[in-house]
């Protein structure tokens, strides 16, 4: 036993420790994505341990969800995952249309694809640029914007809200699109399209980007699957899950006839529908860079899906169809569904005693998972480091809190 | 995958864990005894002809009407039910487990329930059992750093619980 305690790091590091500090991060700091706090044991730059306290965003939404009726619990999605409330909206609306084992018109479908997606780059945006702003520099996150609002200004159009939705509702949609949106959400595009190549030029190929995010925050594709990460985190370590392609029938069946393919890397390449930098020298599978890099390729294949859908919605003739009551009654029983939204896999689990109100409300949050990994990232790492990597989970805290 | 012979083979490996099944459900699921919850996890992850490499979610449920006109109508015992959903990476399907806890150790309002922490088969499973613990009120022995997550240190009661009631006041802040 004596030899153990003398041969435990930790206890040598204590006899010897000169200038231990416990740094705190948060939980107003810039670069914590909101409201959390980081407490950083450190010895000089160097960082041992770092301990993320998260709570300070907490509305206890799954208390609240046991007191309305399903449909009523929509707009308290939207204040989860705030930069991609549409994906919150469509994640609980399959969950609910999943235990009444209700199908929405192939009309809907297309439209809610092509919504889910259209945030989905407004997501990436907001987290490309936000991503620039913990490493140091600026204009991206003004470039990002400039884009996003565009985005932002056609769900204004469609549904009159320009960050918490509630577009996609139980049964289908609030609303169908006003005239001209499609031709509105094309000439986007087709003026989007080009800009990407100034991303790549301003974070993804820039030397100092590189420098800051290669080679950081290595994670492997087993520490990830055993933590429950899940989106272009899971993706940047390689391993090839996409919900859209590997979910449950409800939800692949939403996407089936679209072509796209998995944004990560197989066999040493990315995917090449489209032309995209090469990977620098430096970064390895699994940092920084990589995961920033997955959101990047996510943003074209989001393009690549809206156009997709834009075509097959304006070649459904049925109608839209209502969304259900707000007091449609659920059967007895529980369902759990997980859908890709841009942060990674967000589930919802419903248990029901056959009224129209949820007996149980649960989100499973996907920033919650990604978070609980950065202590495992950041040991260490420099001080500097550690907003590079905590940025490249891109975490929402209203997701992470509830 | 989830059908019959997977559970046999479960069965075999260790007898007696498995004490209810609903193969029928919309997510089918296994009903496992409490005290057995992390040597099944642990044959599930590392031994079991699917390797269910990730745990999802914990949700506790709460079944427990504080309303005694309704709860005389209701058909079940008051009880806690535990729910973990897994998934595989490899074969990419997914697992239901669920646990009937009683509401209260030794029935003690206030006194947690107590389960296996599953720290030890999954890390991630750290976080999702402090929630677990903060808002619904279960124990999960052997875990590392059980404290709340979500809620402050000082908060009393547990939110989730069904007879939970709002405090009226925390540190001179109104509650309602």
């Amino acid at each position: 036993m004596a030899s153990m305690v003398d041969d435990d790091p930790r206890i040598i590091e204590f006899d010897v420790r000169t200038d231990e500090m416990l740094v705190n991060m948060g939980p107003q700091h810039p670069s914590t994505h909101g409201v959390l706090r980081l407490v950083l044991r450190t010895d000089g730059e160097v960082v041992s341990e770092v301990e993320p306290h998260i709570g300070y965003l907490h509305r206890c939404a799954e208390k609240i969800g046991e007191n309305l009726t399903h449909r009523q619990f929509i707009p308290y999605t939207d204040r989860m995952d705030y930069l991609a409330a549409m994906n919150m909206n469509l994640g609980w609306a399959l969950a609910v249309e999943k235990l009444m084992k209700y199908q929405v018109s192939e009309k809907a479908r297309h439209l809610r694809v092509l919504i889910a997606e259209l945030n989905r780059i407004a997501s990436h945006l907001v987290g490309m640029g936000a991503y620039g702003l913990d490493l140091g520099t600026f204009s991206p996150f003004l470039y990002a914007f400039r884009e996003r609002e565009k985005i932002l200004d056609l769900f204004e159009e469609a549904c009159g809200a320009r960050l918490t939705y509630s577009y996609i509702t139980v049964g289908g949609l609030t609303a169908d699109l006003p005239p001209g949106w499609l031709q509105r959400c094309e000439a986007f595009l087709d003026q989007f399209e080009p800009i990407i190549k100034e991303y790549h030029a301003l974070l993804t190929t820039n030397a100092i980007f590189v420098k800051r995010t290669a080679n950081i925050g290595i994670m492997s594709p087993e520490l990830a699957i055993e933590y429950g990460c899940s989106g272009p985190v899971l993706r940047g370590s390689g391993v090839d899950q996409d919900m859209r392609r590997d979910g449950e029938a409800i939800y692949t069946a939403m996407y089936e006839g679209y072509a796209f393919e998995v944004a990560v890397m197989k066999d040493g390449h990315y995917p090449r529908d489209h032309e995209y930098p090469a990977v620098p020298a430096d970064a390895v599978l699994g940092d920084c860079w990589h995961r920033f890099f997955v959101r990047m390729l996510e943003v074209v294949q989001s393009m690549d899906l809206v156009r997709q859908a834009i075509d097959r919605y304006s070649a459904c003739k049925g109608a839209l169809g209502e969304p259900l009551k707000l007091t449609e009654k659920m059967p007895a029983g529980d369902a759990y569904l997980e859908t890709e939204c841009p942060k990674g896999q967000m589930g919802f689990y419903i248990v029901s005693d056959g009224s129209a109100t949820p007996w149980r409300a649960r989100a499973r949050s996907s920033s919650f998972s990604n978070l609980a990994v950065a202590h495992e990232l950041c040991r260490g790492c420099l001080i500097a480091d550690v907003p590079a990597i905590v940025g490249s989970l891109d975490i929402v805290m209203g997701e992470i809190d509830r | 995958m989830r059908g019959p012979e997977f559970l046999e083979q479960l069965d075999e490996a260790l007898p007696g864990a498995v004490v209810g099944r609903n193969l029928e459900a919309l997510d089918p699921w296994i009903d496992v005894a409490p005290e057995r919850i992390a040597d099944v996890c642990r044959w599930l992850a590392t031994r079991s002809p699917v390797r269910f490499d990730s745990l999802q979610c914990i949700t506790a449920v709460d079944w427990c009407e504080p309303d005694p006109k309704k709860a005389a109508k209701v058909a079940w015992q008051p009880h806690l039910e535990m729910v973990y959903h897994l998934w595989s990476t490899s074969a990419r399907v997914s697992l239901v487990l669920k646990a009937k806890l009683p509401r209260w150790k030794a029935d003690v309002p206030g006194q947690p329930p107590e389960i296996p922490s599953l720290c030890g088969v999954w890390r991630g499973a750290n976080w999702h059992e402090r929630e677990v613990y903060d808002l619904s009120g279960v124990w999960f022995t052997g875990h590392p750093d059980l404290r709340r997550i979500l809620c402050p240190e000082d908060w009393e009661g547990f939110p989730l619980r069904k007879d939970y009631e709002m405090p009226l006041d925390y540190h001179g802040i109104r509650g309602k």
